[in-house]
């Protein structure tokens, strides 16, 4: 069974972004270029704090919308990332709908590849890495 | 490093490249000190187009955790000296992704905007529709649901204290995150800026993998497993509150006392239990030491029906707005806190001046014909009702109260009992002379400049005032380096010397634990020379008389002692810089 990254309770969520900065860490890069998890506050913190990462669909809309196959549907879920393939259109971007693909400062995409790297920075059990079924 | 600056006047900006300042002066209040000096007319008036904000972030940020500190240097309109504030939220994380060492902030606008950088962007918005909106709640959520960068941005604002000009506004951010203390609110609202939005997305290399995920988790560990964090990851700065007022040392009443006899009601303690509804973080932190209670409140008219308002506590707020103010009940305390949260106020600051504004009423040296409302202590609804005049400022009195607790006492009189260092509304902490000391010589006239509430509590016996001074002004020197990295200062014992060089070294940095200090004490020279020229006078600070009236942890203070703290500090400190 695949693993992937999983939300275990958002609601303990305290918008650390700790996750963010660990998956840019994962590239070599200190910041948040790289990342393809996005700490954010519902409409400002008074009302808590989310993270939004890819889902891994089946039938990925970004994958579907990309002219160069740069984005290919993965076994199981989510999709495989050749950048060297990408033109930097965006139409994936523009494609998710819940808004997991997010536009680096070269106009190629950064997205989450289910490495589960982040997990490990989570400080407060929000997220997990977890085989699923496929 | 990048420094980005903006001016006002002329809706230009230019980005410069600046790693000299960097390399020199490490960051934050290190570089700020620097650019100050180049940028501004030291004799400007604080709330002239010539006055110029700074804002810097460190080499650590983002590249290790709790080092997510934004450092604001302005002139202050409350002291017409130095104005220092840092502040975390996502302030630094966004300024340093967006590419940037430093901002500065030039000029006036003529008409309200609002300011967005977006990387190597700056945008100009017109912020006329939005000016005048007294709630800084509000006016955050306008521009985030406007502008773009969901969860890579600061949106640092002004409510209606900035914009009335209150001297003592803050700068408010990530709805619970504050550039408190000395009026940089007043300083936006002069310039006609109602907000800085910074949207910052990019990375730079890691030089050395290895060695740099050996330090960060290094610092990972001592964070959350060696207790140094512990007090602000259990009940925040709020446990502070129950120990204080058991070693008389919580101002109560406008520091009539120091024992309060509701503290047990406004605690850590009680708050966690009754009232504690969630926690956040600042950016890049896993100890998430935002308290957020969550207040239920029914409407006025009609049954069953109630909004509930989260509020951000901690341990300044409960003294200036609770013990201070006479404050006993939990949900009277957390009401005066949202009403300074609301318009952006200093709570420290708005609540000294209406403790001192009390005993004034009290004395007969102002009449409710200034004060318009009722000011007794422990009545909630009274201080509701001035805070509002504080801002709206419909007469003489709160224009003047407005100005703060110094200005005030000189108009009105009452000096003796008007709390303030440096021109600077007193923190909360009555507990020796080092305390004091402390606040007096802090070059913030902050408690957190050289924390002399904590020396006194660690003190044996009282040493000779000299020896106070060099330990205060020792601390201060490190401070200097810390808030140069802006690492937070609640970090600052995960963040020794030798960690410090460690992480230094990671990224590509020589240095050692003896440079870091020599640093230290440079950046405290330079920091104070600049004072200086902004024409401090160390024999101008006022030792406000209540302080030796009112027996704290160390009994009843001296006087002498304090004065001879200062004499020394003058000589052996400021007569070498002059």
């Amino acid at each position: 069974m695949p693993k992937r990254l999983v939300i275990k309770d958002i609601e303990k969520c305290v918008g650390c972004g700790l996750c963010m900065f660990a998956c840019s860490r994962r590239h070599g890069e200190i910041g948040n270029d790289y990342s393809g998890i996005l700490p954010v506050s519902l409409s400002g913190f008074e009302r808590g704090a989310t993270v939004i990462f890819c889902r891994a669909c089946i039938e990925p809309p970004c994958a579907q919308v990309c002219p160069t196959n740069a984005l290919t549907p993965k076994e199981g879920g989510g999709v495989v990332y050749r950048e060297e393939l990408c033109i930097g259109c965006k139409n994936c971007i523009n494609a998710c709908t819940i808004g997991a693909i997010f536009e680096r400062r070269n106009g190629k995409p950064a997205l989450c590849v289910h490495c589960g790297y982040c997990v490990n920075y989570c400080p407060h059990g929000v997220l997990g890495y977890e085989e699923v079924e496929a | 490093m990048k420094v980005l600056k903006i001016d006002l006047s002329k809706y230009r900006y230019e980005i410069e490249d600046r790693r000299d300042l960097f390399e020199e002066w490490i960051g934050g209040t290190g570089v700020a000190v620097q650019l100050l000096k180049e940028e501004m007319d030291l004799n400007a008036d604080p709330l002239s187009e010539e006055n110029v904000i700074v804002f810097a972030v460190g080499p650590f940020t983002p590249a290790y955790p709790l080092a997510s500190k934004t450092v604001a240097m302005f002139k202050s309109p409350l002291t017409g000296n130095l104005g220092e504030s840092h502040a975390g939220g996502r302030t630094a994380v966004a300024i340093a992704n967006a590419g940037y060492g430093a901002i500065v902030i030039k000029g006036k606008s003529k008409k309200p905007v609002y300011i967005v950088v977006h990387n190597d962007k700056v945008y100009f918005r017109d912020a006329r529709v939005i000016w005048g909106i007294a709630d800084s709640l509000i006016v955050g959520r306008i521009i985030a649901e406007r502008e773009k960068g969901r969860g890579i941005r600061t949106v640092m604002r002004i409510g209606g204290g900035g914009c009335n000009l209150v001297r003592y506004a803050c700068v408010t951010t990530e709805t619970y995150r504050h550039f408190g203390r000395l009026g940089l609110g007043a300083v936006f609202g002069s310039k006609n800026l109602m907000a800085l939005v910074v949207i910052g997305r990019g990375s730079r290399k890691v030089p050395d993998r290895r060695k740099y995920k050996d330090v960060y988790e290094k610092i990972m560990k001592l964070a959350l497993e060696s207790g140094a964090m512990k007090k602000y990851h259990l009940l925040g700065t709020a446990v502070n509150v129950l120990p204080l007022n058991e070693i008389r040392s919580l101002p109560t009443k406008n520091l009539r006392s120091t024992v309060f006899e509701k503290a047990e009601e406004i605690s850590g303690e009680a708050l966690a239990e009754h009232n504690l509804g969630r926690r956040i973080a600042c950016s890049h932190c896993p100890i998430a030491c935002v308290h957020i209670a969550a207040l239920r409140i029914p409407y006025e008219t009609e049954p069953y029906f109630y909004k509930t308002i989260m509020i951000s506590y901690d341990y300044e707020l409960i003294y200036a707005l609770g013990s201070m103010l006479g404050i006993g009940s939990r949900e009277g305390l957390l009401r005066l806190i949202h009403k300074v949260e609301i318009y952006g106020l200093d709570a420290m600051s708005t609540g000294v001046c209406l403790a001192w504004a009390t005993e004034a009423l009290e004395r007969g040296l102002i009449s409710e014909k200034e004060t318009l409302v009722k000011l007794s202590f422990g009545d909630v609804d009274g201080y509701m009702k001035a805070i509002d005049y504080i801002v709206k400022q419909p007469n003489e009195f709160y224009k003047v109260l407005a100005q703060g607790v110094e200005k005030a006492s000189d108009v009105y009189g009452g000096k003796e009992f008007a709390l303030a260092f440096g021109k600077n509304e007193m923190p909360g902490y009555h507990v020796g002379h080092a305390t004091h000391i402390g606040y007096l010589i802090g070059l913030r006239h902050s408690h957190l400049d050289n924390a002399g509430y904590s020396l006194d509590q660690k003190l044996k016996e009282i040493p000779p005032p000299n020896e106070i001074v060099d330990k205060l002004v020792k601390e201060e020197e490190w401070r200097q380096v810390l808030s140069s990295l802006v690492v937070c200062f609640f970090a600052r014992g995960v963040y020794k010397p030798e960690i410090v060089a460690e992480a230094f070294d990671a990224l590509g940095y020589e240095t050692s634990e003896e440079e870091l200090k020599l640093k230290g004490e440079k950046i405290y020279r330079e920091k104070l020379k600049l004072k200086i020229k902004m024409g401090f006078d160390p024999d101008s600070l006022r030792l406000p008389k209540r302080i030796f009236e009112t027996e704290c942890f160390q009994g009843k203070l001296s006087e002498e002692y304090i004065r001879e703290a200062l004499r020394y500090w003058k000589e052996r400190y400021v007569l070498p810089l002059v």
